[in-house]
């Protein structure tokens, strides 16, 4: 029965200064690793024995308006036999975020992945279909990050009703 | 002279004894009217509901509300059946062009119920995934408020809609609503 601290420090162990920054939160850990030691961190610890992270239970990212790299792209691993999860991060930062994509890995994370597209703008390299998954395929722009409006239209009150009711694309018969 | 008689007075002219006798009247009234009267008295909604709203639409269609009372106890389930669309429940930008297609397969002369706050103006969705109000996507006849309004407000709106066919014009050419 293998622990997730001797996990961790094997996956340290392996990929020393790829590793940057190692979080432990109640007994969860998170594991901050690079874009490009990303693919090789999921294959070891889906294929080690030790670890035997064989499930992709969710993959999600965050948006960190204001900080560089400006993205985190999440990872949640759990292992069955080992009844272990962990957490794998990886940043992803520039005009046109980039990560390379786990879907060689994890097949279910295909979805994930065009989901976090559709929504965040994250480009996900070696994917095989990264197109929108959830909005029209028309759809300019990313809704979930931080610096997409909040609001869809300014709200309608008695004092200006009139003004946005002019500019408003009702539909003709 | 031609005498001019309510629609209402219609369906009681062929009632009760003269009625069995076969020694019925004459009611004369106009095209217009006897038009109106027909297409507001058995108006039949698109089975198809969005939202919660749909919740209450199912229960003013139901024994207690009954809304079988004003003809419109038919929910068709073809636009092509169908006279009234009850936009009962939020629209979706995705869902949008779907809406407006089965308002294009509808035949004429139509109508829209806009049930609910979401479906008449975005209510508290007020965000990118939602349309902020059906009548950017179908013209809306009745504005029903509420979140979601009850089966009385909605039958309400229903019978605000039969009184808005019964004063409708019938032209042979141009746009209805334009009338």
């Amino acid at each position: 029965m293998a622990d997730l601290q001797m996990v961790v420090s094997q996956v340290q162990e392996r990929f020393t200064s790829n590793v940057l920054e190692v979080v432990e939160f109640r007994g969860e850990y998170t594991l901050l690793v690079t874009p490009e030691s990303l693919l090789n961190v999921l294959t070891f610890l889906r294929d080690t024995p030790t670890c035997n992270f064989e499930m992709l239970i969710d993959a999600t990212a965050i948006d960190l308006l204001g900080s560089e790299p400006r993205f985190r792209v999440l990872y949640h691993l759990i292992s069955m036999k080992n009844n272990l999860r962990l957490r794998v991060k990886v940043p992803a930062g520039g005009e046109n975020p980039e990560i390379p994509s786990a879907c060689g890995v994890y097949l279910n994370a295909n979805w994930y992945e065009r989901e976090i597209y559709d929504l965040m703008g994250i480009r996900f390299s070696g994917h095989p279909d990264l197109t929108r998954i959830l909005l029209p395929d028309d759809w300019m722009g990313h809704p979930l990050r931080k610096d997409h409006p909040l609001v869809y239209e300014e709200v309608a009150f008695t004092h200006n009703v009139k003004r946005l009711h002019e500019h408003k694309p009702f539909a003709k018969d | 002279m031609s005498q001019v008689i309510a629609p209402e007075s219609i369906h009681t002219s062929n009632v009760g004894e003269s009625g069995k006798t076969g020694e019925t009247g004459v009611v004369l009234t106009t095209l217009e009217q006897a038009v109106n009267w027909a297409r507001a008295n058995s108006m039949w909604p698109l089975l198809f509901g969005l939202a919660c709203c749909a919740i209450e639409m199912m229960s003013a269609q139901a024994s207690k509300f009954d809304l079988s009372r004003f003809g419109m106890e038919l929910m068709r389930a073809s636009p092509r059946q169908a006279d009234l669309m009850i936009v009962a429940g939020r629209v979706s930008r995705k869902m949008a062009p779907v809406v407006r297609r089965l308002y294009d397969q509808m035949p004429d002369p139509k109508w829209v119920i806009a049930m609910g706050d979401c479906a008449s103006c975005g209510g508290i969705f007020n965000n990118y995934a939602i349309v902020q109000g059906v009548d950017e996507v179908v013209p809306v006849d009745v504005y029903v408020a509420g979140c979601p309004p009850r089966p009385e407000a909605l039958i309400y709106g229903i019978i605000q809609l039969q009184e808005k066919v019964k004063h409708e014009k019938l032209t042979l050419l141009g746009d209805r609503r334009e009338v």
